[in-house]
């Protein structure tokens, strides 16, 4: 048995089911109008996640002028997690805004933008500040396209730091990710570690659609080696789909599948289990949660025949429902025992002295897994 | 600069202390008895009916020392939270360091029946209305997210999210005034909070009903990084004619022009003549919060001129002057200043953790299944102390609380770092 943890999502899904890969006709400029973004390496020291985030607006900014940064204290601070850091130095004040105090604003302004030409990229400070801009999300952001029958396209990036485990005061931990995967016209996608959140940023960017960009601010500070190339110099399959879910550790025994914040504590879990149980987990990274690529996950369960699926949301009508429905719908002959979910628990988030109560961790996963064998 | 005594003579503090904040709006000290505002809509009162002096005529030595006393003691509290949190007692504490005079002024205006709204940093408030500020400290250190009874202290929970609490006073003044309550609402809120919807919205729902609200706006010149002048091209008190209310703009450096200003603010609204707003012009003098470095968005000089426009200093010399503080007072209330941070760094260094069941408590009034049964699995897995693990048997030895586990729950098996105090 061995198990391979692939930090730097090496291993590809199947291409999702709206490529998105680099070069793949979205309308971004060609190759050739890119310049390469400034001190971009190939083979660097490993960087944090923030630090990779942050070369990837870099990029992204570089390869296309309509690309612009918005949102409270981007600018001359560089955002409370620093992953706009320079970016106002670099690009100007034109296109790195620092914004009133206002939630709904940011999106409806960027909204008008995106009718002008321009790529906005908006940053909510926190995702507890995001409901301030709801309904600009899901009723104008998520319907324009489909009201217009197709004549306005909004390829806006909304960037939103999410997930607990930071010890942070009330509505700095929270996992919205439910209320947009549930409205038509988004697309979710989330990070995991620093190669994932470089490429796929610029890819959401990229996107004309909609990008609800969540990243896992627990995370902000791992460190992994990134191909810091601009994603347009990147060979053919160096970055996956952004809707491409990866296997990020091969495991013959039962399924982890987690994403942002707790892949890594599904690897975790894996290793433990590895050393102490002698049982085989995979984990695959589900990247995007609308939508969802839920390929690897069947041809994983149809091997293990058990699966778990970790995320700090609530359970109540989640993204591990609809994985469970799926699955179960897809692939219930396979199925050795019920899906099963480790998610946080359906409260509000607690205050940050119970939160690792409250949040997913390896005995809860492993105690999962242990209740899927004894089935 | 001048400042206002109770019987409406002014005195001039020393020189050094004039040189106003390069960021003041009005470029110079604004006098504290002729406070500007808005024209108002017709019919309504002019600025110089704003008897200020009047207002404050009632105080006695004795108050107007407690005023002073006020000030030290919540700022010594203040410092305190600051090396609590230094010292990883506290995740996070917001200061409110050069607000002094605009929290207790306007805090000590508020009558028995009146009810304040807070955002997060009126801890100047919270003590005149009688909050125990352990119990503000258990918010910042993660233990709590409410911590008081609202109704007991009229003083409503404190409000994360920026703007929200403005519509909760609006409504909750227009109960009072359906009630034929005799007390009026006062919410505060900042500079960056005026850009917010939810506050255009309470201006226009207050003005619209007549609420008995008293809308207080500390502009202490910094929304984290961003300058006042990026959430507005107008002057923020302004912005109450265009909802057809009156306001005021008052030295909020100046705890008597803050008390009288609120206190005329709050007879109004009593009165039901409606809502009105004050801007209260004052300083952030330390960072955002303890995870902020204003070092990287604003320079020396613009502290150093608000440091010389401090809120303590200029209370000191004006009772100093009329002879009403001698040293030995002095003393006393330093005292007094050191046993309530040494009490408090006590009680905050000994607070238990919640019990972790309790964080299933609550959730809405009615029982609810799914949580009583995550509940019930918590406890039969976890045992009430949280303490056990969620599987059975002996933990492994690389399980977080097993020989080579880090003992840290939430997954930390690898020696995970939290997010640094870079953060916010
Ligand atoms: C709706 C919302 N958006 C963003 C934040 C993050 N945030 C916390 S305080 C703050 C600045 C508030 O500035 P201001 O209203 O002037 O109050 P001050 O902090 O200066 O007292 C921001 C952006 C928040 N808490 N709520
Ligand atoms: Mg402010």
């Amino acid at each position: 048995m061995t198990s391979q943890a692939v930090i730097s999502g090496e291993q590809h899904g199947r291409p999702g089911p709206h490529d998105q890969s680099a070069g793949a006709g979205d309308g971004g400029p060609s190759p050739a109008d890119r310049p390469a973004a400034a001190g971009a390496t190939t083979a660097a020291a490993p960087i944090t996640m923030a630090k990779a985030l942050n070369l990837g607006l870099h990029a992204a900014m570089a390869a296309d002028p309509k690309v612009i940064v918005m949102g409270e204290d981007v600018g001359t601070l560089g955002g409370v997690f620093r992953v706009t850091d320079g970016l106002q130095r670099e690009f100007g004040e034109a296109r790195v805004i620092d914004t009133p105090l206002a939630e709904s604003a940011i999106i409806g302004t960027a909204i008008g933008l995106a009718m002008r030409g321009y790529r906005p990229v908006c940053e909510i400070q926190f995702d507890g500040f995001v409901y301030p801009a709801f309904d600009q999300i899901v009723s104008q952001l998520a319907k324009l396209h489909y009201r217009s029958a197709g004549r306005i396209r909004l390829p806006v990036t909304i960037r939103i730091p999410f997930g607990g485990g930071i010890g942070a005061v009330e509505h700095h931990s929270e996992s919205p990710e439910a209320y947009f995967c549930h409205t038509a016209g988004l697309k979710v996608v989330a990070c995991s570690n620093p190669a994932d959140a470089h490429h796929m940023i610029q890819q959401a960017v990229r996107s004309d659609d909609p990008v609800i960009f969540l990243e896992p601010k627990r995370r902000y500070w791992e460190k992994g080696t990134v191909d810091a190339r601009p994603l347009a110099e990147l060979p053919p399959g160096a970055a996956s789909d952004l809707h491409a879910s990866v296997v990020v550790r091969t495991g013959t025994d039962a399924t982890l599948v987690g994403y942002g914040p707790t892949v890594r504590t599904c690897l975790d879990a894996a290793e433990v289990s590895d050393a102490d149980d002698a049982r085989s987990l995979e984990v695959i990274d589900l990247r995007s949660l609308s939508p969802l690529d839920l390929g690897p996950v069947l041809a994983s369960v149809r091997r293990t025949g058990r699966l778990v699926v970790v995320h700090e949301a609530p359970s109540n009508v989640s993204v591990s429902a609809e994985v469970a429905a799926r699955v179960t719908e897809e692939a219930f002959y396979s199925l050795e025992s019920p899906v099963l979910r480790v998610t946080g628990f359906d409260t509000p988030y607690p205050p940050a002295r119970l939160e690792d109560h409250y949040l997913p961790d390896v005995d809860r996963i492993l105690d999962a897994v242990d209740r899927s064998f004894a089935y | 600069m001048q400042l206002l005594t109770p019987t409406g003579h002014r005195i001039t503090v020393p020189e050094e202390a004039r040189s106003p904040g390069p960021d003041l709006p009005t470029g110079a000290d604004p006098p504290v008895s002729k406070p500007r505002r808005a024209d108002p809509p017709g019919g309504e009162p002019t600025a110089a009916d704003i008897d200020l002096p009047a207002h404050v005529a009632d105080l006695t030595a004795d108050d107007l020392v407690g005023l002073y006393r006020d000030m030290t003691l919540v700022r010594r509290l203040d410092e305190e939270a600051t090396s609590l949190q230094r010292q990883g007692e506290l995740g996070l504490w917001a200061s409110l360091r050069g607000q002094e005079a605009a929290q207790v002024g306007s805090g000590r205006a508020l009558g028995p029946h009146d009810m304040a709204f807070p955002s997060y940093r009126e801890h100047g408030v919270a003590w005149c209305r009688g909050v125990d500020p352990a119990a503000i400290l258990a918010i910042f250190r993660g233990a709590s997210l409410g911590g008081w009874a609202p109704a007991e202290h009229g003083f409503a929970l404190y409000s994360i999210v920026v703007g929200s609490q403005t519509l909760h006073a609006t409504g909750y003044a227009m109960g009072m005034a359906r009630d034929g309550s005799d007390g009026a609402a006062i919410v505060y809120f900042g500079d960056g909070a005026s850009s917010e919807g939810d506050v255009n919205e309470a201006f226009g729902w207050a003005g619209v009903f007549g609420a008995p609200l008293v809308f207080f706006c500390q502009n202490n010149q910094w929304a984290i990084s961003e300058p006042t002048r990026r959430q507005s091209r107008t002057e923020i008190f302004h912005r109450a004619s265009g909802f057809g209310f009156p306001s005021v703009r008052v030295d909020g450096n100046d705890v008597l022009a803050c008390l009288a200003v609120t206190r005329w603010a709050l007879a109004r609204a009593r009165s039901g003549r409606g809502p009105v707003l004050v801007e209260a012009v004052t300083y952030r003098m330390g960072a955002h919060t303890t995870a902020d470095d204003p070092t990287r968005y604003r320079s020396a000089a613009e502290l150093d001129a608000w440091r010389r426009r401090d809120p303590l200093d200029r209370m000191r010399a004006y009772l100093s002057a009329d002879g009403l503080l001698d040293e030995d007072r002095e003393r006393r209330i330093a005292l007094e200043a050191d046993t309530l941070a040494h009490d408090l760094r006590a009680r905050c260094t000994t607070m238990p953790d919640p019990a972790p069941t309790s964080l299933f408590d609550h959730v809405q009034v009615a029982d609810n299944e799914l949580v009583s049964t995550q509940r019930a699995a918590f406890t039969a897995q976890f045992g009430a102390d949280g303490e056990d693990g969620w599987r059975d048997g002996p933990p492994g030895p690389n399980r977080p609380n097993g020989p080579n586990g880090n003992g840290r729950k939430g997954g930390l098996v690898a020696g995970e770092a939290r997010v640094s105090e870079e953060a916010w």
